[in-house]
């Protein structure tokens, strides 16, 4: 049986931890995103420092019309897949909210390339019925705020899209696992106000694959964000809008 | 790329200044900015060559991937922001180590090449920008660059020991040493004054591969120099006991939790110390088996050992004198310093090898001490001040890596090659895109804005 693992949008920071922590178990390794370059040299160092077989390769999560040929590629490449992480994802920049064409690429990447990529894996593990997909969402889509309501809402859409997909799948007994990080020591929070309780990629690399040998079905990142998103979601409407977060 | 403005400061914790760091995750992202800037791996330099004033450091903490390792050569390929202990982890199993290494893991492998870093082997091996093979470099103008010994040789040898003046440090490519174990045969050797001292380190009967002398600082007359002289080289498979195993886990890993109040460390609590670690090292005169985190890095497993030094910080002071004139240097150095009634908890005497070709390198032929000195008020900088005197006298130098406070004539009489690599400099940046505290204290690469 492959014990391969693909990682979708493998240049991100928790996607490197995250892939270092499959390797640490041994598992091979299939590196997919846009940047080549940056694929070439983490497929060489986990090789290195784990001795397991790093392949890679290129993926554009807004492409979607290619997806299923990259997905063909990497299960021939892999002989067979075990599971997949769905590591990718676009926080746009200040203006995205007033601007659209901004927005519609935060949604495009987030949610409508991911439940391209996903529908795919979905139907490839459906009928083996085995594997697992985890799917890195954000606590950002568990409630919107006037500060990224864009992000939120496409990886809110995205949590949901992995919700219904787990319960699809369950009779199948694919494994569907949704991530929500909080605050994470990455490029996309770096030298930002306010952060608080900010977890090493690394911490949450580990914990995301220690996920598989646990039940939860929906995990928070470090774990103590399941209570603060509770607090969030639970400020009544007429509070929460007039809140500046 | 998103900055963080934050006050920083390196080893020593002295000086502590603003910088906006940024910090890559690409390769690509590794190149110069409109404004000064200067690279910082681990921040394992003690004072101020990782530091930019009001201006930009960069982080290459996370492009740090190893990148092409040669089993059968040993020839190691990574990038720049890898740590000597990534290397090692990767390494040590397949029966090889680094060809040099300083007293921490806990340092950049660009850092290394940066500071041509040494260790207890340059009497032999030289010190480590002799075992780099190439470099590839990010220059001002944003192009990469690969240099080696013979090909883009000055820009090669003005980037080893640069300081990170030249450009930023992009790959490494590293000959490495093989090993059969992952142990050292240890072993110490007491001596009763610096005489004996120099003598037994000078002793090819006695000499290792490796050798370091502790001096209990706090001796003074007649017992001035008083120290162990500790010897050691890589196992041979013969040389391990039967039921040697194949690795320790007593993974031990101990941290200052907090700043100690500046008192502790005085006299009196040095002096009881001292004493002790005489009595207990000085007394393992025959030969041991020590792993490799023992013998290279004692301080490794207490995390933020700078802390004991307290809140203000220190200074590491480390100098050399050339062989024909280091005992008298080296003397007058310790007198000076018993004199000043200032306790440094820590000092070490190596012998150095041979200069090597880095234009701003530290090491020459001679013998090298290192001091911590915690900083308790301005004097002790009129103390340094002497003791640079001292070194100048008798034609040495002071180690730009630990320094926090040279001036820039001291600078300029202590590294006579500095007109030579200003010529790289002014070649490769002429605009001074690479600067920083260090080099704006020592007035290196001309008038930087």
């Amino acid at each position: 049986m492959s014990e391969a693992v693909l990682i979708l949008g493998a240049t991100s920071a928790i996607a490197r931890a995250t892939a270092a922590a499959f390797a640490a178990k041994g598992h091979t390794l299939y590196l997919a995103a846009r940047d080549m370059d940056e694929l070439r040299r983490s497929a060489a160092d986990l090789h290195l420092r784990y001795g397991v077989e790093v392949r890679y390769g290129l993926f554009d999560a807004e492409q979607t019309e290619t997806h299923a040929t990259f997905l063909q590629t990497v299960i021939e490449e892999m002989q067979g897949l075990h599971g997949v992480v769905l590591a990718f994802g676009y926080l746009g920049d200040q203006q995205v909210a007033r601007d659209f064409s901004i927005g519609a690429k935060v949604i495009a990447s987030n949610f409508t390339g991911a439940a391209s990529i996903l529908s795919h894996c979905a139907n490839y593990f459906e009928p083996l019925k085995r594997g697992f997909i985890i799917g890195i969402s954000s606590v950002a889509g568990d409630r919107g705020r006037q500060s990224n309501y864009v992000y939120g809402a496409a990886k809110g859409a995205l949590s949901l899209y992995l919700q219904g997909l787990r319960n699809r799948l369950f009779a199948s007994k694919v494994r569907v696992i949704t991530v929500k990080p909080g605050f994470v020591d990455t490029a996309m929070t770096y030298g930002l106000p306010g952060l608080f309780l900010v977890a090493s990629p690394q911490a949450i690399g580990e914990r995301i694959v220690a996920a598989l040998d646990k039940s939860a079905d929906v995990v928070y990142l470090p774990w103590f964000w399941r209570y603060i998103m509770l607090i969030i979601k639970h400020i009544p409407e007429p509070i929460f809008k007039r809140l500046k977060l | 790329m998103s900055t963080l403005i934050t006050p920083l400061s390196g080893w020593g914790r002295y000086p502590v200044q603003t910088c906006a760091l940024a910090r890559p995750e690409r390769y690509v992202e590794l190149k110069p900015d409109s404004e000064t800037l200067i690279a910082r791996g681990q921040g394992r330099s003690y004072g101020d060559a990782s530091l930019n004033e009001n201006g930009r450091v960069l982080l290459t903490e996370r492009v740090n991937r190893l990148l092409e390792f040669d089993k059968a050569q040993g020839i190691l390929r990574a990038e720049a922001g890898v740590t000597l202990a990534e290397i090692l982890d990767a390494i040590v199993p397949r029966g090889w180590f680094l060809p040099v290494t300083p007293g921490t893991k806990f340092v950049s492998l660009g850092g290394c090449v940066a500071a041509d870093v040494h260790g207890k082997n340059h009497h032999h091996d030289g010190s480590f920008g002799d075992h780099v093979l190439a470099l590839e470099m990010i220059l001002a103008d944003g192009s990469r660059n690969l240099c080696t010994p013979t090909e883009n040789a000055e820009l090669f040898h003005a980037t080893v020991g640069g300081m990170g003046l030249t450009g930023i440090i992009g790959e490494v490519t590293l000959k490495l040493i093989p090993i059969k174990n992952d142990r050292m045969i240890v072993q110490h050797h007491r001596t009763a004054n610096l005489e004996q001292l120099f003598q037994i380190l000078q002793n090819p009967a006695v000499d290792d591969r490796y050798s370091v002398a502790w001096i209990d600082s706090m001796a003074s007359g007649k017992n001035m120099g008083r120290g162990i002289a500790m010897f050691g080289h890589h196992a041979a498979a013969e040389e391990l006991p039967a039921d040697y195993k194949k690795s320790d886990q007593s993974n031990r890993s101990r941290s200052i939790p907090v700043d100690l109040p500046a008192w502790v460390l005085n006299p009196l609590t040095i002096g009881a110390f001292n004493a002790l670690y005489f009595q207990r090292e000085g007394s393992k005169q025959q030969p041991f088996v020590s792993s490799h985190d023992a013998f290279f890095y004692p301080l490794d497993g207490i995390g933020h050992w700078n802390r004991l030094y307290g809140k203000r910080g220190f200074v590491q002071y480390q100098c050399v004198i050339p062989d024909a004139t280091a005992f008298d240097g080296m003397q007058a150095l310790l007198q000076e310093l018993s004199g000043s009634r200032r306790p440094s908890f820590l000092a070490v005497l190596k012998r150095l090898g041979v200069q090597g070709k880095g234009l701003l390198s530290f090491p020459m032929a001679g013998y090298t001490l290192a001091l911590d000195l915690p900083i308790r008020d301005e004097g002790l900088f009129a103390l340094l001040d002497k003791l640079d005197m001292i070194v100048m006298q008798h034609g040495g130098r002071v180690y730009l890596a630990k320094d926090a406070r040279l001036s820039a004539a001291s600078f300029r009489a202590m590294y006579p090659q500095y007109e030579a690599w200003l010529k790289v400099k002014h070649a490769v940046d002429p605009h001074s895109r690479f600067s920083s505290s260090l080099s704006r204290r020592l007035q290196i690469g001309g008038n930087a804005a």
